[in-house]
């Protein structure tokens, strides 16, 4: 096995607010491949964004990362945990956005308004310089900007050199994208985070998109974390996919695996419950029943038992199931494969 | 289908908005949102309205809805005393005695409650304005209409802000139901919803329609959704339509490129599947300055010199199929099984 580009565990962000405490991730944990595209799948509330920000330690207070690792090994040296690095040290300052990537899901929201999408791009160049180009002579404003043209040029932007003078605001939405794409990938990230990428986004642009990605992954062997709530776009973008519900992970494996032979009954349900372009018109959907408990009143034991068919009196409401293997590249959180092992509350 | 089967009739509706520009906002252009829409709806069906962003379809809703005034064309209706009534040119006063009649379900169950307000004073104001003072009638008026949706009647003294998406989402359809309407628009009803709560709401729709034999306009960009709730199916593409027919022939045999290449777009889940190879180039068109001839003509894979210069029409390619393409006859076209 190599070593990952990546590895949480039992990551912990815990949010305190005047009503209370909420475990938005409680005990999370997975690994990135080099070159691997790990998705994150969940439904609203389930952490998946919070354990982004918690990788790039942009946590907002109250929110508090209280426990557990994340490993970054760059190229060379050691890995470093980015839970023990202060948010604003300029050793973070160092891997974000240099070597930890961001695609965000709002691009309009992501760039400012007021400078030129290119300009942007070129910032970013320059202040990473040092960690995409070791050696070498100062980067010059016209090399910068040859280089923002032809990354333009890469994410599929017609007229390059005209759309890097353009403002956001000037580009549609998957132009806009786009430019934040190649922005992400300016400095050669070993690690690229996409989160909810395609989600205000149209479908007919929304394919454009995912497909630009799978081509720049395949070309450049970046690992990317990908999240989102689309199963279906998991399904065409990920290798190894990681289930989560209500702050912990329930399910995690290759990606066949996940959507041919889930194990959870979340992940079954869940994965029945799509709407589907392939079946009969006007037909019933099996559903889950109730609705996603508030954060504040997470239930005791197995966060999915009050909506689970499969739940075992007795257990799965007093303890919390452990996440173990239940196949050869598969992890399960349920009692149903592992009556015994329970994590300690 | 017997010619008097329909309740809707929407004739050449178009509704343009204004371009504005300058500091005495002079009129420069104007958007036309909706350009020379027509479909009727069945009594009893559900007629799903797709589309991208900016393609026309909200708007639609809205002029049926006469919550806007379209620019031109007929909204035929059929009132529930057998009248056919055009809603397009009524004034408020005239639209009043017919509003009970089509209702609305909306996209955000969060922001069409009236936080300020009771499920029972949400539910119940329909009832209130169209006259049913009793305030005991309109309790067990309330009571049904939330067992009827799926919702327990003692939590009709609660707030919206007691309430989960999907729960919302029922008390909205509660309060569309509440005076009976022969017609529902329902604008996006559960893309605001988790994938696990989406499933109920369909389903409750689905029943609903059934039990009560409604007539739906239920519009939205998700394809999947629409194929699990639709009778037959309109897409639309800068503001036009472009493909009409039933759920089951749209999805199967599609004879637009643009409705193909729209399905194709749609993730499916499943690693297997073929992942959108087919991919449109390009972006949607825009709707103040489209492209001449066939609006979908930049993108389209199949586009000859005609589908440049000449406006294809609407025309009627089978029974009941109506499609706006100059080649529909030629192409042959591959759907989602089914």
């Amino acid at each position: 096995m190599t070593t990952p580009v990546l590895e949480v565990k039992d990551l912990r962000v815990h949010f305190f607010l005047d009503e209370g405490l909420v475990r938005a991730v409680d005990g999370v944990s997975f690994e990135v491949q080099p070159g691997q595209v790990v998705g994150i799948v969940g439904e609203s509330g389930c952490g998946k964004s919070v354990t982004m920000k918690a990788i790039l330690q942009i946590v907002e207070p109250p929110g508090r990362i209280v426990g557990g690792q994340i490993l970054f090994h760059k190229n060379s040296g050691a890995p470093v945990d980015l839970t023990q690095l202060s948010p604003k040290s300029a050793e973070l300052r160092a891997i974000r956005g240099a070597e930890i990537a961001l695609i965000p899901q709002e691009p309009m929201a992501a760039f400012s308004p007021v400078h030129s999408v290119g300009a942007q791009v070129i910032e970013a160049l320059k202040l990473h310089e040092r960690q995409w180009r070791p050696s070498g002579p100062p980067l010059s404003r016209t090399e910068a900007r040859s280089m923002t043209v032809d990354l333009f040029r890469s994410v599929g932007i017609s007229m390059p050199e005209e759309r890097v003078d353009a403002y956001s605001w000037q580009l549609s939405g998957g132009l806009r994208q786009r430019a934040m794409i190649a922005m992400a990938l300016s400095c050669r990230p070993r690690l690229l985070i996409a989160d909810e990428p395609t989600t205000a986004i149209d479908v007919t642009t929304q394919a454009q998109i995912l497909n630009l990605l799978r081509d720049l992954q395949r070309r450049h062997g970046t690992a990317i974390v990908f999240i989102t709530h689309d199963l279906g776009v998991i399904a065409q973008m990920a290798r190894y996919v990681v289930v989560m519900y209500l702050g912990r992970v329930v399910e995690q494996g290759a990606v066949e695996q996940i959507f041919h032979e889930p194990k959870h009954p979340y992940t079954r349900a869940l994965l029945k419950s799509i709407p589907s372009v392939t079946v009969a018109p006007r037909t019933l959907l099996p559903t889950i029943a109730g609705s996603i408990p508030h954060p504040l009143g997470r239930p005791r034991g197995c966060p999915f038992h009050p909506r689970c068919p499969d739940a075992i009196p007795g257990l799965c409401a007093e303890r919390v199931p452990a996440l173990r293997p239940v196949g050869p590249t598969q992890l399960a959180s349920c009692f149903l494969y592992n009556r015994d092992e329970a994590v300690e509350p | 289908m017997s010619a008097t089967s329909w309740l809707l009739d929407v004739r050449h509706l178009r509704k343009s908005f204004p371009i504005r520009r300058g500091w005495n906002r002079k009129v420069v252009g104007a958007v036309a949102a909706v350009d020379d829409v027509s479909f009727t709806i069945r009594e009893g069906e559900t007629l799903g309205l797709v589309g991208e962003s900016g393609c026309g379809k909200t708007t639609t809703a809205r002029c049926i809805l006469r919550a806007m005034s379209p620019t031109s064309g007929e909204i035929l209706f059929r009132a529930a005393d057998g009248r056919v009534v055009d809603l397009a040119p009524l004034s408020r006063a005239e639209l009043r005695p017919l509003r009970p009649q089509i209702q609305m379900v909306f996209q955000d169950p969060f922001g069409s409650l009236n936080p300020r307000m009771t499920i029972f004073d949400n539910v119940g104001e329909p009832l209130l304005v169209n006259g049913l003072r009793d305030r005991r009638a309109r309790l067990d008026r309330v009571a049904d209409l939330l067992e009827l949706t799926g919702l327990r009647p003692e939590h009709m003294h609660r707030f919206p802000h007691a309430f989960s998406g999907g729960q919302r989402q029922r008390i909205g359809i509660a309060r569309a139901l509440a005076t009976e309407p022969r017609l529902v628009v329902a604008d996006e009803p559960v893309s605001a919803l988790d994938v696990s709560v989406q499933a109920q709401v369909l389903n409750l729709l689905l029943e609903l329609q059934t039990r009560l034999h409604l007539t739906l306009l239920f519009v939205a960009h998700d394809l999947s959704v629409v194929k699990h709730i639709s009778d037959r199916v309109a897409v639309m593409y800068v503001g036009q339509l472009v493909e009409l027919a039933t759920a089951e022939e749209i999805f199967r045999h599609p004879r637009h490129p643009y409705t193909a290449a729209l399905m194709r777009a749609v993730p499916v889940p499943d690693p297997h599947a073929p992942s959108g190879d087919v991919a449109l180039s390009g972006e949607v068109a825009n709707p103040a300055n489209p492209p001449p001839g066939c609006y979908f003509h930049p993108r389209c894979p199949f586009a000859l010199d005609v589908c440049r210069t000449e406006t294809p029409l609407i025309r009627e390619i089978q029974a009941g199929h109506l499609v706006r393409c100059h080649r529909a006859d030629e192409l042959v076209l591959t759907g989602v099984g089914g």
